[in-house]
């Protein structure tokens, strides 16, 4: 197997005076969704934050096409081809959703065949192309923060809780273009607490528990073994 | 063509439209729709304020930059017209050195402030910009021997641009240098309010909005925030010197209060946000009804006065001394009542 796309070594982060992140190791394989899990409040965003630079590690290592990458600007790391997708979206109310997505490119114009697939992909953005963002729904705002992230090609995805608070029709979409993008050869690092969808998506996962990574393994283990699920994560999945 | 000039920025407004269109016909034709010497010199100044406060919507519309420096580009900018009079004598080519040597020093130390206080917090930069500002108007007064102190400078222009160059009648009105003059300031101011309208519309000034609006997300994504924000402040302290150079070849004079004072620095920000921030239409209503209030609010109350003179209090309150309060009654009612401007109002009033 070739070496992994992203790998964190020891890594600390602090948020004020709290210690979120408390020595997280991680491995994000290429070309694979690996779905990053555990309960609420234990570091789960704070480690996409960290990997994106939003908050500075305080020790440890991030390693990204083997580089290591803790002190290097945010806008850096997005150039170098990493795309995040916050939980609160962050799109850009007073623009259209057409100027979100021009200004997801930064290397060039957005790519007419890459436009199409992603209006194929989320076609409430098409009809919506030149409205202010700000007037889009929950699930369009979402939609348009993912198809925003995916507007040039990159190699790894950060995605925090895509589906979050979404219908359930709409659900299925997002997971639909979640797996067209890992088809293209992307790989992707998923927050997810649906449990229907990290099952159809993970490929690998990690478990974290009190800002540490607890147990690592495929996906497909994690999903059929409900003694483990009640061990790592204090609950058992299949009841949602 | 139009809407290509306007960098496919419509006003989307019927009233907005008809309101601009107004102004640029009586801006273009105001030597001969009005008479006198008062009307040409306040159209003067309405184009030479519509250039400033564009370039400081900016930096506070489109930017996100909060700064308390713009009147001292605008400074630099009338200063180095002056200077550049006074000691390469009267001539176009002192105008020219003279304005770009202004733009150049301006874009220097909004290069400075930037790369300094751009990276931190949004307040620190205000506040650096401030005491950059106040230094510059204490050196000014002080360097009494370069820059005439408070007095400040009076200096020559080329003839062809003052009142004794007669050139015959047009249309009824005697042609003078001073008009030429004015249709120097008008063009200039034009041409410039469109760059500015062309740079916010340009994929760079889509970014700006973008990281007025969030910042960490437009990093995220890629953009080096400071960067961008280095550029919006060193373009905004550009525009603002030429409208400076432009102030001071219609005015021959420069003098810290004309040009550096604080007052002017809040008429910027009163003109911004009666117009609506982020809208570069909003500078034009903006600037145009700030100045016409200024100059002709006084004469108005004072005839408003002597009319009431019978009833009690009344006339008291329109004495023309009292024209700052009315100003800022109008000021706090467009507040209220249009949160974000005039054009915002008539925007909304329109998808509404």
């Amino acid at each position: 197997m070739s070496e992994p796309i992203l790998t964190l070594n020891n890594l600390y982060t602090d948020i004020a005076q709290y210690h979120i992140l408390q020595g997280v190791d991680l491995q994000v394989p290429r070309g694979q969704v690996t779905m990053l899990l555990g309960r609420n409040g234990v570091g789960k965003t704070t480690t996409l934050k960290t990997i994106m630079g939003q908050w500075t590690a305080k020790s440890g290592e991030i390693l990204y096409n083997g580089q290591e990458m803790t002190q290097m600007p945010v806008s850096a790391r997005a150039r170098a081809g990493i795309g995040f997708v916050p939980e609160d979206m962050g799109i850009f109310r007073d623009l259209t959703v057409e100027e979100n997505m021009i200004l997801g490119c930064t290397s060039g114009p957005l790519d007419p065949k890459r436009k199409d697939w992603l209006l194929g992909a989320f076609p409430a953005l098409g009809t919506f192309w030149h409205s202010e963002a700000g007037n889009l729904s929950g699930g369009q705002k979402q939609m348009l923060s993912i198809a925003r992230a995916m507007a040039e090609e990159r190699q790894l995805y950060l995605i925090d809780e895509p589906t979050k608070g979404l219908a359930p029709a709409i659900v299925s979409t997002m997971a639909q273009a979640l797996r067209e993008l890992k088809a293209q050869g992307a790989s992707i690092l998923l927050v997810e607490q649906n449990f229907s969808v990290a099952k159809a998506l993970g490929d690998t996962a990690a478990v974290m528990d009190d800002g540490r990574v607890i147990w690592n393994g495929d996906m497909a283990e994690l999903a059929t073994n409900s003694d483990l699920q009640e061990r790592l994560m204090g609950l058992s999945m299949e009841a949602h | 063509m139009i809407v290509n000039l306007l960098s496919g920025d419509k006003p989307r407004s019927a009233v907005l439209t008809a309101l601009l269109v107004l102004i640029l016909i009586c801006l273009a034709g105001a030597p001969f729709i009005f008479d006198g010497v008062r009307p040409l010199d306040t159209a003067a100044r309405i184009c030479i304020f519509i250039l400033l406060v564009a370039s400081y919507d900016l930096l506070l519309g489109y930017g996100g930059i909060v700064s308390f420096a713009h009147t001292m580009f605008f400074g630099l900018g009338a200063y180095g017209v002056a200077l550049a009079s006074t000691h390469m004598g009267r001539g176009f080519d002192a105008l020219l050195v003279g304005s770009l040597s202004g733009a150049l020093a301006a874009i220097v130390l909004a290069l400075l402030i930037g790369l300094f206080s751009l990276r931190v917090r949004a307040i620190f930069f205000a506040m650096i910009t401030l005491a950059v500002a106040s230094a510059v108007a204490v050196l000014v007064s002080q360097f009494s021997g370069l820059t005439g102190g408070e007095d400040g400078l009076t200096y020559k222009i080329p003839r062809v641009l003052t009142s004794a160059n007669r050139m015959g009648e047009f249309l009824g009105t005697r042609i003078s240098g001073k008009i030429l003059n004015y249709y120097l300031v008008f063009t200039c101011a034009l041409i410039l309010f469109l760059l500015l309208l062309r740079i916010v519309n340009s994929p760079f000034g889509r970014v700006l909005q973008a990281i007025r609006e969030n910042d960490f997300r437009a990093e995220a994504i890629g953009y080096r925030v400071v960067w961008y924000r280095t550029m919006a402040t060193c373009l905004s302290a550009a525009t603002a010197a030429l409208a400076g150079s432009l102030f001071a070849i219609w005015l021959r004079y420069v003098g810290p209060d004309t040009t550096l004072s604080f007052e002017i620095m809040l008429d910027i920000l009163l003109m911004v946000v009666i117009g609506g921030m982020g809208t570069m239409y909003g500078a034009v209503i903006g600037a145009t009804l700030f100045i016409l209030a200024q100059t002709y609010l006084q004469n108005l109350m004072g005839g408003a006065s002597e009319a009431t003179a019978g009833l009690p209090l009344i006339p008291d309150l329109l004495d023309p001394d009292r024209w700052l309060m009315w100003l800022g009654i109008l000021f706090i009612l467009s507040v209220y009542f249009f949160p974000t401007g005039i054009v915002g109002r008539l925007r909304e009033g329109r998808s509404a």
